[in-house]
C-alpha cells in the first residue's frame, strides 16, 4: 500500500495517471468553491466553501510531494485559521451578509473590470513564460520530505525562523491587546449581590410555592398567606405571563366569601389567623368550599 | 498533463480571491479573499518547487502560511473591536476619518 502511495504521489518529473485524476477531480470542485466565496450572500457559507478549497489544496501539496506543507496546510489553514473565522463570525453574528448599498459610485464594475484584468494578466503570463524541464522532487526529497525541509529551514533560514517566532509572540499580544476592554464599572460579585439584595428588601429566601389542592392544576393556584389572601408572586412567572394563573382576584373573593360563611363576620379581610375559630386558615378555605356549593368552582384551567 | 495546469488553477484561483477582496463589503469576507491569495501562491511556490527540484519553495510556502496566521489573528481582532464600537463587520461603514 505505500509503496503504491508512493508510486502515485512521488511528486516526480511527470505527472502520473493517479496524479492526472486527482488534479482533474480536484480542480472544479476548487474553483466552483472559490467562486462560492465570491458569490455566497452568507459569510458562513463563503467560510465553509475556503474551507473545501483548502482541504483540496492539501490534497494537492501531498500529491506534488509536499507531504510536509500537505499536513501543515490541514492543522494550520483549515484547522487553526478557518477555526476562527468561524469564531469570530460566531462573535459578529451568524446571518450577517452584505449590505448592497453602493458607497461609491462605480465601484462594482470597476471591481469586475480589476478582477477580470488580473485574470487576464495572469493568464498572459503564463502563457508566455518559458519553463525549463520539470526536475523533480526525488532527490530533494531524498530521505523523506519533512527532513529534507528541515534541512532547509535550519541551515539556510534560520534567522527568518526565529524572526518568524518573534512575529507570532507579538500577533498574539497584539490580538489581546486590540480585543482588550478595560471595566468602567465596579465588579459585582457574589457578596455585592447579595448586599443589593439585602438593601432593595426583596425576598430574600426562595419564593413560596404555589398552592396545591387536588381540584386544580397546582401550579396555577397562588398560595395563601396567614391570613388566607392568596400571594400572587408564587405563581411560576411564566404562567403569570402567559396568563394561564388562575385569578387572584376570584380567589380572594371566594376565600372571603368562604370565611364570612364560616365565621359568620361581615368583615373578614384582616382577620388575623388566631381571630378564626377553624385555626387553620390554609385547609379551611378548602374544606368550606366544598360544603359551599358548586357555584363557587374554579374556571376549570 | 504537464505541471503548468498546477500554475494555471493557481492564477484562477487568485484572480477569484482578488475579485473577492476588490467586489464584497463584509469586512470578513474580504479577508477570506486575501486567505485565497495567499494559498494560490502557495499552491504556485509549491509546484515551482518541484519544477526545479529545490525545497526552498516548500520552505517559502511554510513561512507565508506562518505569516499569515499572524496576519489573521491581528486582522480578525482589528475586525472583533471595529465591530464593538460600531455593531457593524461592513467596510463601507468605517468612515469616521471622512471630512
Amino acid at each position: 500500500m505505500s509503496t503504491v502511495l508512493h508510486a502515485a504521489l512521488a511528486g516526480g518529473t511527470q505527472t502520473s495517471g493517479a496524479e492526472e485524476a486527482l488534479f482533474w477531480v480536484l480542480a472544479p470542485v476548487m474553483v466552483l468553491a472559490a467562486l462560492g466565496l465570491l458569490f455566497a450572500r452568507k459569510a458562513v457559507h463563503a467560510a465553509l466553501s475556503l474551507i473545501v478549497v483548502m482541504i483540496s489544496l492539501a490534497f494537492m501539496y501531498v500529491a506534488q510531494g509536499a507531504v510536509f506543507l500537505g499536513v501543515v496546510q490541514v492543522v494550520v489553514y483549515t484547522g487553526a485559521i478557518m477555526m476562527l473565522f468561524l469564531f469570530v463570525l460566531m462573535l459578529v453574528g451568524v446571518g450577517s451578509s452584505d449590505s448592497l448599498v453602493e458607497t461609491i459610485r462605480g465601484q462594482r464594475w470597476a471591481g469586475w473590470i480589476a478582477g477580470l484584468g488580473l485574470a487576464a494578466v495572469l493568464a498572459g503570463v503564463l502563457g508566455t513564460a518559458i519553463y525549463p524541464d520539470p526536475v523533480g522532487l526525488d532527490a530533494a526529497n531524498a530521505p523523506s520530505n519533512p527532513e529534507g525541509v528541515a534541512h532547509v529551514i535550519f541551515s539556510q533560514h534560520v534567522f527568518a525562523m526565529e524572526v518568524v517566532g518573534a512575529l507570532l509572540v507579538t500577533a498574539a499580544l497584539g490580538a489581546l491587546v486590540l480585543t482588550h476592554r478595560r471595566r468602567l464599572t465596579p465588579k459585582r460579585g457574589q457578596r455585592e449581590l447579595a448586599d443589593l439584595r439585602v438593601e432593595g428588601g426583596h425576598h430574600l429566601a426562595p419564593l413560596p410555592a404555589p398552592g396545591v389542592y387536588a381540584r386544580h392544576n397546582a401550579m396555577d393556584v397562588p398560595a395563601l398567606d396567614p391570613y388566607g389572601n392568596p400571594i400572587e408572586s408564587s405563581v411560576p412567572r411564566v404562567l403569570r405571563v402567559r396568563g394561564q394563573e388562575a385569578d387572584a382576584a376570584e380567589y380572594a373573593a371566594r376565600i372571603d366569601r368562604v370565611l364570612a360563611g364560616r365565621s359568620a363576620k361581615g368583615d373578614v379581610e384582616n382577620t388575623p389567623p388566631e381571630a378564626d375559630p377553624a385555626g387553620q386558615p390554609v385547609n379551611a378555605p378548602d374544606i368550606a368550599d366544598a360544603v359551599a356549593g358548586v357555584d363557587l368552582e374554579g374556571d376549570g384551567k | 498533463m504537464s505541471l503548468d495546469h498546477y500554475l494555471v488553477l493557481a492564477g484562477i484561483l487568485f484572480s477569484i480571491g482578488a475579485a473577492t477582496v476588490l467586489l464584497r463589503r463584509n469586512a470578513i469576507i474580504v479577508f477570506m479573499g486575501v486567505e485565497l491569495m495567499l494559498n494560490a501562491t502557495n499552491l504556485l511556490l509549491v509546484t515551482f518547487s518541484r519544477l526545479h527540484g529545490q525545497l526552498d519553495g516548500q520552505v517559502l510556502a511554510f513561512f507565508v502560511m506562518v505569516v499569515a496566521a499572524a496576519e489573521v489573528v491581528v486582522g480578525l481582532a482589528i475586525i472583533v473591536s471595529i465591530y464593538r464600537t460600531r455593531r457593524s463587520a461592513s467596510v463601507d461603514d468605517v468612515n469616521l476619518l471622512k471630512s
